[in-house]
């Protein structure tokens, strides 16, 4: 069981109070989980990726294990910990300013 | 008794407005989709408890909100957990891809950017929603990167009409200030297969084919801000509105000007006589009184606020260029909000109401046709969008 956080408004779409419970099949990567997170709440397609091109939206972060995994591969494997669910996987929103 | 329903889009969510037709007492609810962008929020001609809106963020991109009810609740349509027949999730109600099928020629073509280069189109956000005037499950969409989508299904999958993309003038469109948007469509409810839009900065345009085919109506518009002052396409049409009783007899603010079309767009002239400054976003027209329509001067295009701090709205109640100043009600000094291009609307009842809204917060109505003014909220979000139900 894979464990995802979503910031606020995320939650709210997808009518959800806390943490995220996912089941991944296969290997588990930022590319598998967001599969699987779509896939289990449809209204957040779109929102943290771009439908299309599946591009991370740009004030979007991933982390886990206090890292920030960004960056990596989307199909590189997330640390055992998230895997096993001991840690959860967190999108964030960036402190971006706003108006 | 009728009764209104005022539908406001904000910075941070939107608000309903609810009064009876004496439109003195008022009911407020929201914000709904707290924190988010409502661009544009409208309900159906043909069902009024269907309601769209177009909920954005800078953060999670583009989401729609439909209503079914008038606006006591909400979804995203296709965003439950329903699944397609190849047993994909759905959740297409957000998705607005460019059409680049072979079917229909059009290739994902190129736009003008700021910097002279080409630049293909990239989906941001919905700026305005259509609903069509006959069925409520139909409803258009202007977008930025400036295209038009419509969808057929009650905003769960949307697909481009891509004719209007594709017009042979794309390359010249560029971006204005507030990004390359299609921010205005006009349905004709005497001809179906009519409709007008609007882009910042491209002009005006018009298809008479139900969109498969568009031609730019921009004659008679000059701006100084582009190479060939009246060239077919580059002007920076900020509104246009019709009055569904008179089709074809359009108005226009422009950036700078207020124009006036009596032959759907083929040929402009331009209205704005004695208003103290012609440059503005909103322009509407009466709803029983075609030849008078309203306007909120904006001192500049650098300067987005009102002439000496002063709220006002201008009247014509002769098609344009004799304006009389409204003032009663509004604020007399220290203002300095906008009125953006979408956030005023006209009631239908027999005295006619006409309402905006402001960068301020403020949402203004007047039941008596822009004689005396009050404001049924002071202090919401910036105001982006409008619109005014009139329920029976």
């Amino acid at each position: 069981m894979i464990r995802v956080t979503l910031p606020f408004h995320l939650r709210t779409l997808a009518h959800v109070d806390d943490e995220v419970q996912l089941e991944v099949e296969g290997a588990v990567t930022t590319r598998s989980v967001l599969d699987a997170l779509e896939a289990k709440y449809p209204a957040l397609r779109g929102t943290i990726r771009d439908h299309v091109t599946l591009q991370r939206r740009p004030f979007l972060r991933f982390f886990a294990c206090e890292e920030d995994i960004t960056h990596e591969s989307p199909d590189a494997p997330l640390p055992a910990a998230v895997a096993s669910g001991a840690e959860p996987f967190m999108v964030i929103g960036a402190i971006a300013g706003g108006r | 008794m009728s009764r209104v329903r005022v539908l406001a889009g904000t910075r941070k969510g939107a608000f309903i407005l609810e009064s009876d037709g004496k439109r003195e007492k008022w009911e407020v609810s929201g914000p709904y989709f707290t924190g988010w962008e409502i661009y544009h929020i409208k309900g159906s001609p043909a069902d009024p408890n269907r309601i769209y809106a177009s909920q954005t963020s800078g953060w999670f991109g583009q989401i729609i909100q439909r209503s079914s009810d008038g606006g006591q609740t909400w979804e995203t349509p296709g965003g439950g957990p329903e699944k397609s027949p190849q047993g994909w999730p759905m959740g297409e109600s957000n998705k607005f891809v460019y059409d680049t099928s072979p079917e229909t020629g059009k290739p994902l073509t190129t736009h003008q950017f700021y910097d002279g280069t080409q630049k293909p189109w990239v989906f941001k956000r919905v700026w305005h929603l259509e609903p069509s005037l006959t069925d409520p499950d139909t409803v258009y969409a202007g977008i930025e990167d400036a295209a038009l989508f419509r969808s057929t299904d009650g905003a769960h999958s949307w697909q481009e009409l891509p004719g209007l993309r594709g017009h042979e003038t794309g390359p010249q469109w560029q971006p204005g200030a507030g990004g390359m948007c299609l921010h205005t469509i006009i349905l004709d409810p005497s001809d179906p297969g009519k409709i007008y839009i609007a882009i910042s900065a491209a002009g005006a345009f018009r298809t008479d084919d139900g969109g498969q085919t568009w031609k730019p109506i921009n004659r008679g518009l000059r701006s100084q801000f582009i190479p060939d002052q009246d060239a077919e396409v580059g002007h920076c049409v900020h509104h246009i509105a019709m009055n569904p009783t008179r089709p074809g007899v359009l108005f226009m603010q422009k950036h700078w000007d207020v124009m006036r079309s009596d032959n759907a767009g083929d040929q402009w002239r331009e209205v704005s006589g004695n208003l103290p400054t012609d440059f503005g976003f909103a322009i509407d027209v009466h709803a029983h009184e075609p030849e008078t329509i309203y306007v909120v001067p904006i001192k500049s295009d650098s300067e987005h606020f009102p002439l000496d701090g002063k709220l006002r709205v201008y009247r014509s109640r002769t098609g344009g260029n004799e304006w009389e100043e409204l003032k009663k009600g509004l604020p007399e000094r220290n203002c300095y909000v906008n009125v953006f291009r979408d956030a005023m609307a006209v009631d239908t009842l027999d005295s006619c109401g006409i309402y905006f809204g402001t960068t301020g917060g403020q949402v203004y109505v007047s039941s008596d046709a822009g004689d005396n003014w009050s404001a049924i909220v002071h202090d919401l979000p910036p105001v982006l969008s409008v619109e005014v139900q009139t329920l029976s």
